[in-house]
Parts: structure tokens; C-alpha cells; sequence
């Protein structure tokens, strides 16, 4: 096997995928785990973050980027300050969700599938987040807005951009309040 | 209202002052139905849920004390339990209440579930997108500990088990059983072959598995808290209980509500539960039951005799009783109970666009039926919502989808067949209108309503 790429975690990622090693039967299922607490850390899954996982769990890197490969959640590359992920499924795009993400692309001044050339934002269309009678929904980094009506968005326009102007988050942050967007994300 | 809602999944949802702590939980009686069950024998508790004839709320509708049934236990190996947390098809969004708003009560109902059927570990597998959700369940389940009802030596009955969550990273197709459980056990979610891979005998780490809905793992708490001949008396014959309802699109007041199955019609619910059609609309069509399951039409009739009165029936789509045994006998089916409602604005053509842009995207891409399939449909929708539909095109779909049902690992096949088949049946004259509209390459064409794709 290649010689170890190191990867600059942070000590409570490590010690949190230190404690998933017991809770399975078989090292590969900490496979989508250990993706999202690196992705989380470093923002994306590079080639050396793929190695670095694939030796953690003692298997081949192909193994662990068939893996990113397949779900959407993951990313090779980096992505804006702010992702906003707009629902386009059916219950979402009856209520108007083409049309809010229209809207949003020209506030933001980003395509969806692409990232702003101030490095903000990344737009993306995402398939049903579960929350399809309060469509239509977009989902900012981890905090979930409801009823973004195309002709209302002022409100979720602006959310947006505060969180662009906002430091990175803590890792710690602070738990979240029922009835808020980062309770329902 | 004509009809009440009968709360008991739901009985705490949105409630004034409820919070997902333990302590509020045990406040509201929480756990009072674990301690009894951990005194009772394991294969009383699986008879008591074969009883009440409970079926599974993931979709499939099949009886949970069947399935637990078909567990092998004779080749020594761990029994594992997974709660299928992954509420991922179009139009469902019941799961999620649970889960954010009474973590506890799933938690009961697992450890209820895995004392029945001895598990050794259970997982919750939740869906990648409800971040905050597996913060709250693994809080939860830390809470649970604390207090001993999971884990070592539960109440000193001396069974332990514990619960994972492990998070999915947005493939639909992890909410199928068996690529979840590929997926669980860190591979792609390429669903596995049934025979053999079975999961109730060849499931996680290839041993015997029982998969359930969080919805199923709640009805299990009330099952055992009421037992199972008194919980076989609400809703109908062949389904039994409550149902939560999840309607989306076109009425007034979308959401979630619980009613007993069979008890409220399709139009009770959506004019005096969710307020009629918006202003200025009528209904068109209706997806009864999460996005695979096949369209309602309102205007067509529904006759037949009734497996469960033996009376004649004859329905228009709103007199058609909410349980899933009425919803069969028009050809279609309760599924997740994601009812979305789509009036006279919608395009009908984009519409079943929009539901092939899913259904591509999401195949696993295993079997050439569906991986070709849905691709073809995806493309050939977007080029005919694009304004380039040819009529000839309308066959063609039809007979695509006829070429997938029944050819697949997975029923993600039917799930791309049965949204084209059934959309063609019953709303051919509007794809063919539109074509005419849109003339020999004169563009988009879609004056009322909003882009669907
Ligand atoms: C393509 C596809 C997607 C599915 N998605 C889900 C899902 O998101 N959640 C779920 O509980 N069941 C889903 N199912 C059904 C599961 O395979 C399985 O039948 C269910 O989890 C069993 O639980 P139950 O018996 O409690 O319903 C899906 C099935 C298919 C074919
Ligand atoms: S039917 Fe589709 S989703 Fe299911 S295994 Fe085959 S290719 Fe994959
Ligand atoms: S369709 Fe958008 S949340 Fe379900």
C-alpha cells in the first residue's frame, strides 16, 4: 500500500472517528461516516483524504472513491463559503421551486451546479428533502428554510448573505432552537 | 369537520410546550411499555405484533409480524435490527416529525422491537439530509442509556443492545432495504439479489435482519402497549391502525395528519382537512402515495366489489376511503401515504418530467432496464418538455416503462414504470394536446402553471 497521506483533522474530528470503531461488526461500514466527519473538517474529499481514509480502515483507496463517487452528499472539490441546495422534486417545483431557484441565482449572481466567482456561493438542485408540504424548501448549509415562495425571498435572500459575510462556524456551535432552520436541517 | 384526527404517533407533534427530551417523554408516559415488554417472553411480544396484523409504513405495506416471522434463527448467527430512517421517495415527509419532535418514541419502539426479536445491535439509518435529526437521535439515544432502557443488561433483564445512527449521504436508493443495507455496510447502495440475499436471513454482514420503517417501529410501542387484538380493531381489515398523511401541492393547507385507516376519504381530506383547491382551481390529479405510485385522475370512476364489505363500489376519486386496501381496489396504492395534489395549472407533460429527472438521477445504475430506462425517459421528457415532443413520442414512453416493470433487482424498476404507465393511461389527451401546441419546434409551452423542469 502507498505510504500514509496525512490529513490536518482536527483533534475532536479524530477523536470522533476514534470512537466509531467499536459501534460495528466490520471496519468498511465506518466508510460513510469517516467521509463526512474529513468533509466536514477540510470542506471536501481529496485525493489524499480518500487515501488517508482508505488506510484508517484497511482498504484500497478505490474502494473508499467508489464510495464518494456514488452519493451526492460527498464532493472532490472545494465549494463556496455558503451551499445552497434548492429541492426541485415534484411537491416542491408545484409550488414554485424552478422559479425560486431562478430568483436565487440572480440575487446571488451564481449558476446552479456552480460556485460564484466571489467564491460565496454553490448552488445546487437536490431531490426531496422530506419536507414536502412546506415547499418550496432550500436547505443553507445545514439550516432549513420552508415556503420560499418565488415572490417571497427577501427574508432568505438576505440569511444567505449574512452567512456568506460570517466567519467559518465554530465546531462547536450552539444547539439549536425547535422552530429555527438549523433545528429542522 | 366531519372527521376527527386520531393522534397516536402523532399524539405529541407540535404540541404546545412538548419538547424531545427524555424527561418530557417519561413525563407523557414514556417507556412505561418497554418495562413491560422486557418482562414479557420475546416470542409473546412477536406474536402480539403478528396479531395486530401491522403493516409496514416504508411503503411496501407488508405485515410486520410476517416478516419478523421469516427470520432465521437456526443458523446461530446475530440477529440484527435497522430502522429505516432514510424517508427519501417524493411527497413523504412523516418520518421526519418523529424523529425531530419525539426521538423517544422511535427509540421505544426499537428497543421493544429488538427485545422481541432478540437483536443483538440495531442501527438507525437516516437519511444524510437530516443533519440536526441524528444530532437529536444520538442525543436521545445517550439519554436512553443514562436511564438503562438500551445497552448493557436493559433493566437488568439481562438482554443488551445498543443503537447506532449512521448516516446516509443522499442516494435514494439507500432507502431500499437491501442498498441500505450495502450502504450500512460501506459499499455503494447497489441493491442485492432477492433470492437469496433475503435480509431476514442474509441481511447485514450476511445475517439474519429485520428492516423497518420509523413509522413501523412506533406503531410496534402502541401495538405492544395496547396489545395486538385490541390495536386489529382500528382501521380495516388489512390495515390495521393509524396512518399519518403527508400532503403536498396544490390545496390550501398542506401537512401532516393522522387518521385511522379507511376512515376519511380523498376528499375529505383535501377539502375539509386541507382547505380545498387554491382560489380560482380545481383538482386534476392526485398522487396517492409517494411519487411511485400510480396518478388519480379526478373525473374517472371506480368500480368494483369491495374485498373487505363485499359491497359494490363506485367511486369518483374523492369518495375513495384513505386505507390501503380501497386505494388497491382502484389500481393504485397507499404507499407512504404522500398524497400530492397537483390542479388544473399543472402541465401534466412537465409534471412527469419532473419525476424522471428524479427517478434517473437516481437509479443505481445495476440493472440495464432501469439504468437505461429512466435515462432515456429523462432525456426524451426533458427534449419533449423543451418543445420538441413528437406524438410518436407518447408510445414510446409507454412502451419503455413496459419494458422495465418486472425486469429489475429493485423495485426502483416499478418505481420508474408504474409514474409513465399510469400517467399515460390517464392523461395521454393532455400530452398530445400540448404537442399540438407546441407545433413543429415552436418552443416551450406551458401558459398556466409553474416549470416543473
Ligand atoms: C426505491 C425504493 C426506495 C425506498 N425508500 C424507502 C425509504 O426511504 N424509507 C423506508 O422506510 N422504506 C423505503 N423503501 C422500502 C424498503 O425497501 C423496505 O420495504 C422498508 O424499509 C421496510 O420497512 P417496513 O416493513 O416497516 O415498511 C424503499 C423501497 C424502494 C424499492
Ligand atoms: S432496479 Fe434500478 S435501482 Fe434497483 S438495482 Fe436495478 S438499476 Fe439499481
Ligand atoms: S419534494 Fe421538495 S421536499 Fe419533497
Amino acid at each position: 500500500m502507498a505510504e500514509t497521506a496525512t490529513l490536518d483533522l482536527k483533534p475532536a474530528t479524530l477523536a470522533k472517528i476514534e470512537s466509531l470503531f467499536p459501534k460495528y461488526p466490520d471496519k468498511r461500514s465506518l466508510t460513510l461516516p469517516l467521509c463526512h466527519l474529513v468533509q466536514e473538517d477540510l470542506g471536501y474529499l481529496s485525493d489524499e483524504a480518500i487515501e488517508w481514509i482508505a488506510a484508517k480502515l484497511e482498504l484500497e483507496p478505490i474502494q473508499v472513491l467508489q464510495v464518494v463517487s456514488f452519493y451526492p452528499m460527498y464532493r472532490r472539490e472545494p465549494i463556496g463559503k455558503v451551499h445552497v441546495k434548492v429541492c426541485r422534486t415534484l411537491s416542491c417545483a408545484l409550488v414554485g421551486a424552478y422559479k425560486t431557484c431562478e430568483k436565487l441565482e440572480q440575487a446571488l449572481d451564481c449558476k446552479r451546479g456552480h460556485t460564484s466567482a466571489d467564491g460565496n456561493y454553490t448552488i445546487e438542485f437536490v431531490e426531496c428533502i422530506a419536507k414536502c408540504g412546506m415547499g418550496p424548501l432550500v436547505q443553507v448549509d445545514d439550516k432549513l428554510y420552508e415556503n420560499c415562495k418565488p415572490e417571497e425571498l427577501d427574508g432568505l435572500i438576505d440569511a444567505i448573505k449574512t452567512a456568506a459575510s460570517e466567519g467559518p462556524e465554530s465546531a462547536d456551535h450552539p444547539k439549536p432552537q425547535p422552530g429555527t432552520p438549523a433545528y429542522e436541517g | 369537520m366531519a372527521v376527527e384526527q386520531r393522534r397516536v404517533i402523532y399524539k405529541h407533534v407540535d404540541e404546545e410546550g412538548y419538547t424531545p427530551d427524555i424527561d418530557c417523554y417519561m413525563k407523557h408516559g414514556g417507556y412505561e411499555v418497554l418495562k413491560k415488554a422486557i418482562g414479557a417472553k420475546p416470542e409473546d411480544l412477536c406474536k402480539e405484533v403478528l396479531d395486530s396484523g401491522v403493516t409496514g409504513r416504508g411503503g411496501a405495506g407488508f405485515p410486520t409480524g410476517m416478516k419478523w416471522r421469516f427470520l432465521d434463527r437456526k443458523s446461530g448467527k446475530p440477529i440484527y435490527l435497522i430502522c429505516n430512517a432514510d424517508e427519501s421517495e417524493p411527497g413523504t415527509f412523516k418520518d421526519r416529525q418523529i424523529i425531530y419532535q419525539d426521538p423517544h418514541q422511535l427509540i421505544e419502539g426499537m428497543m421493544i422491537s429488538a427485545f422481541a426479536i432478540q437483536a443483538k445491535q440495531a442501527w438507525i439509518y437516516i437519511r444524510g439530509e437530516f443533519i440536526n435529526g441524528a444530532r437529536i437521535l444520538e442525543n436521545a439515544i445517550e439519554e436512553a442509556r443514562a436511564k438503562n432502557f438500551l445497552g448493557d443488561n436493559v433493566l437488568g433483564s439481562g438482554f443488551s443492545c445498543d443503537i447506532v445512527v449512521h448516516r446516509g449521504a443522499g442516494a435514494y436508493i439507500c432507502g431500499e432495504e437491501t442498498g441500505l443495507i450495502e450502504s450500512l455496510e460501506g459499499k455503494r447502495g447497489y441493491p442485492r439479489i432477492k433470492p437469496p440475499y433475503f435480509p431476514a436471513a442474509l441481511g447485514a454482514y450476511m445475517c439474519p435482519t429485520i428492516v423497518n420503517n420509523v413509522e413501523t417501529m412506533a406503531q410496534v410501542k402502541h401495538v405492544i402497549g395496547m396489545g395486538g387484538s385490541e390495536f386489529a380493531k382500528f382501521g380495516v381489515k388489512g390495515d390495521p391502525g393509524t396512518h399519518i398523511f403527508g400532503v403536498s401541492g396544490h390545496v390550501q393547507k398542506p401537512g401532516y395528519y393522522e387518521f385511522e385507516a379507511g376512515k376519511i376519504t380523498v376528499g375529505e381530506m383535501l377539502y375539509d382537512v386541507c382547505g380545498g383547491p387554491l382560489p380560482g382551481r380545481t383538482f386534476k390529479a392526485l398522487i396517492p402515495g409517494g411519487s411511485s405510485t400510480k396518478i388519480l385522475r379526478f373525473g374517472e370512476r371506480f368500480t368494483g366489489k369491495h374485498p373487505n364489505t363485499g359491497e359494490d363500489f363506485d367511486w369518483g376519486v374523492e369518495d375513495i376511503p384513505l386505507d390501503a386496501v380501497s386505494l388497491k381496489c382502484c389500481g393504485t396504492f397507499l404507499g407512504t401515504g404522500g398524497l400530492i395534489v397537483m390542479d388544473d395549472s399543472t402541465d401534466m407533460m412537465e409534471a412527469i418530467a419532473n419525476l424522471m429527472a428524479f427517478y434517473g438521477h437516481e437509479s443505481c445504475g445495476q440493472c440495464t432496464p432501469c439504468r437505461e430506462g429512466s435515462l432515456w425517459l429523462n432525456k426524451m421528457t426533458l427534449r419533449m418538455t423543451g418543445g420538441a415532443a413528437r406524438n410518436q413520442d407518447v408510445d414510446l414512453m409507454k412502451n419503455i416503462a413496459d419494458q422495465i416493470e418486472g425486469r429489475t433487482i429493485c423495485a426502483h424498476g416499478e418505481a420508474v414504470a408504474w409514474p409513465v404507465q399510469s400517467h399515460y393511461n390517464k392523461f395521454k389527451d393532455e400530452w398530445l394536446d400540448k404537442i399540438a401546441h407546441q407545433g413543429n419546434g415552436n418552443g416551450r409551452y406551458n401558459p398556466k402553471g409553474y416549470p416543473l423542469i
